[in-house]
């Protein structure tokens, strides 16, 4: 009993980790801006690539390739953000929605034109392939990693917003925009900041989901909706909602898998309407 | 003067046009070119491709045009406006593809209202050809590698107890029901049977691999649609040490096809799995077919099982043009020609059987060995030769219409 309960638990832990270093920068980007950014899932895909390229064609090391894939994906998303995203902060949802989904088609197009359709794989690192004994069960070291990266990120993500001046600005500009542009704060900078980088946690999260699920160029849209799933439970451009709406979702899909298997994937979605249903904005919302 | 030049001139084009016709057998492609599933498409693909190439001058004078269409995603939700397209506007002849079952399930009726026949290269669903007297089938029924695995299980691996994890849809109820029905005839008992998603995304596995583990059958029968899920199961396999528990990963081909095997690394190494190809399968016509796609497509394209079948699919297509001498206007005739086909391919000798219009062909019990080079590779352990699709000759649910 002691055993299935650790399973589930390191299993849905690293499963929330996942869920949560990519869904962060869009619960970011999307409460801060007020963007319905449905591109993120493309900059996840674009992000796996990166690190795809790195390891394989440049023999870049795994973490290298990450911090690589950060960089990257976060200077182009500058790019983006200046010349199309900007353009439509004051615009309709619809023409978000419309804008960004067309971006991820592109991005699924140009990604097959280059890489080809056909499923691509990492090789990990060595000390990061076997499996680490925990005391009750061994547990993959992979899984072990994520979840040590995704803790490092909500203490990185929460000194940066709780207690640098840069965050606060941030957290002063979704408070209030009128107000912190009146105090002197430059807002525009602050959104492409913050843009790239919820886009390159997104590529980051890419990186990091290779060896878990796979990459296709499909990647952007396929897990779309996991990401959104995570962002709503959690409520917009909160970070602590972000993670406990990762945990939450996590680990109950884990537990429904592996208890009520004939369920198959469905509590993730029960339980995030139960939620909704209850918190419409969300976990940590503003109503 | 002027305008009667004209119409004659017309007249000609229209005659022209009209021998140039009776000359092309048109071929309606449907595969998936888009989205998670591409890649099995492009096996098929490459190998019609190759087939038309190297062997157009077999059927002259009559030619092939290849006219391909996206068969949409693993939901059969696109296939019907393909089909009917393909055969209302580019009027072909006859239909030759499609790798998900519920495109063909979808595209039936369209079939039968047009008396247009189809072959199929890949959807496994056993009940497929009892929908449409035009469906011939030339890849093989889940119940093709599933009831024989079911066998071999109980009696050769010495498995007493199974469970089964499957992506849910149909061909995923199908081959664990196929392979239930081989295990416990044979003195199996199935202790757990879980659904493991859908087709269009790899889910994370590991909470169902656990649960396996935890209930420590003897064997564990794993059905997925070939392609990204192959790598996955693999991985999860030895990730969550069923591997290390002792309990042997079983399924059908599409667990460790030929050319996910390069990614797959040395977990899969044990894992047995049963079906009618491999690219390492020692026959001659196999021999052939493995050089001319490696010369064609270099060798890091490797073919797997949906290669052969679409090579197999367009052999017996060229076939049918030279026994009705490139006449495919009556699509009753061409359905009887394409149902008495015999031939040898990749797989070895292969035929359909004009009773079910379902292929005829052997399954071969394959364990995933290290080869001499370094590489992953088949080898054959046992074979079961000419195997019928069971689930017609048991009448198992709806093959039981047939």
């Amino acid at each position: 009993m002691i055993g299935q309960i650790a399973n589930i638990l390191v299993d849905g832990l690293a499963y929330a980790m996942f869920l949560f270093i990519v869904s962060v920068g869009l619960s970011v980007t999307m409460g801060l801006m007020g963007f319905v950014n449905l591109a993120h899932g493309a900059f996840a895909m674009a992000g796996g690539y990166v690190v795809l390229t790195a390891t394989r064609y440049f023999g870049v090391p795994f973490l290298g390739a990450l911090v690589i894939t950060f960089l990257v994906i976060g200077a182009i998303s500058v790019v983006f953000e200046r010349t199309l995203y900007s353009r439509l902060y004051k615009a309709g949802e619809l023409d978000q929605v419309l804008l960004t989904i067309g971006l991820a088609f592109m991005a699924i197009a140009g990604i097959t034109y280059l890489f080809g359709p056909i499923p691509q794989h990492v090789v990990l690192p060595h000390w990061l392939a076997g499996h680490i004994d925990i005391g009750l069960r061994t547990v993959p070291t992979y899984r072990a990693f994520l979840i040590v990266v995704g803790f490092l990120l909500v203490i990185a993500l929460w000194y940066g917003f709780e207690r640098t001046t840069l965050g606060a600005k941030i957290r002063a500009a979704v408070d209030n925009r009128r107000m912190a542009q009146s105090v002197g704060i430059n807002v525009d900078l602050l959104f492409t900041l913050t843009f790239a980088i919820g886009s390159g946690l997104a590529a980051l999260g890419g990186g990091l989901s290779i060896h878990l699920l796979g990459l296709t160029p499909t990647f952007a849209l396929v897990y779309l909706v996991l990401f959104l799933l995570v962002v709503s439970v959690g409520g917009l451009g909160s970070v602590k909602g972000t993670l406990v709406a990762a945990l939450v979702l996590g680990i109950f899909d884990t537990t429904g898998k592996y208890l009520y298997a004939e369920a198959g994937g469905f509590f993730i979605y029960a339980i995030a309407m139960a939620v909704l249903l209850i918190k419409p904005a969300g976990l940590y919302g503003r109503e | 003067m002027k305008r009667f030049h004209l119409a004659g001139l017309a007249a000609l084009a229209l005659v022209m046009s009209s021998a140039a016709q009776a000359q092309t057998v048109k071929i309606g492609v449907m595969l998936p070119y888009s989205g998670v599933n591409a890649d099995l498409g492009t096996q098929i693909d490459k190998a019609f491709d190759l087939y038309v190439k190297l062997h157009a001058k077999d059927i002259a004078p009559y030619k092939v045009e290849l006219i391909k269409r996206d068969e949409g995603p693993p939901s059969g939700a696109n296939a019907k406006t393909v089909a009917t397209e393909l055969i209302t506007r580019d009027k072909v002849d006859i239909l030759a593809g499609v790798v998900f079952s519920p495109s063909a399930i979808a595209i039936a009726p369209v079939l039968t209202q047009a008396k247009k026949p189809l072959a199929i290269a890949n959807a496994g669903t056993a009940w497929i050809p009892g929908l449409s007297p035009y469906i011939v089938r030339f890849s093989f029924s889940m119940w093709h590698p599933a009831y024989p695995m079911g066998q071999y299980a109980a009696k050769d691996l010495g498995c007493k107890t199974a469970a089964m994890g499957y992506t849910d849809f149909p061909p995923g109820k199908d081959s664990t029901e196929a392979f239930k029905t081989g295990f416990e005839k044979n003195g199996g008992k199935i202790i757990e049977s879980i659904p493991m998603g859908n087709p269009a995304q790899v889910p994370d596995m590991t909470p169902f691999f656990t649960r396996v583990k935890d209930a420590k059958p003897d064997c564990f029968y794993v059905f997925i649609p070939s392609g990204s899920h192959a790598s996955a199961v693999v991985k999860y396999y030895g990730e969550v040490g069923l591997k290390q528990a002792g309990i042997k990963l079983i399924g059908p081909m599409d667990v460790a096809p030929d050319n996910k095997l390069p990614q797959m690394g040395d977990e899969a190494i044990g894992a047995i799995v049963m079906g009618h190809y491999s690219k390492d399968l020692d026959n001659p016509a196999n021999k052939e077919f493995v050089k001319a796609w490696e010369a064609e497509y270099g060798k890091n394209f490797i073919p797997d099982f949906m290669s052969a079948q679409g090579w197999d699919t367009m052999a017996a297509i060229f076939d049918t043009i030279k026994k009705l001498k490139g006449d495919f206007s009556n699509g009753e005739k061409v359905v009887e020609t394409l149902k008495n086909y015999k031939g040898n391919g990749p797989r070895g000798q292969i035929s359909i059987d004009p009773a079910t219009r379902d292929i005829v062909q052997d399954e071969h019990a394959m364990q995933v060995v290290k080869k001499a080079d370094g590489s992953l590779g088949l080898k054959v352990l046992g074979t079961v030769k000419q195997v019928k699709d069971q689930c017609k000759e048991l009448k198992v649910g709806r093959c039981g219409g047939n």
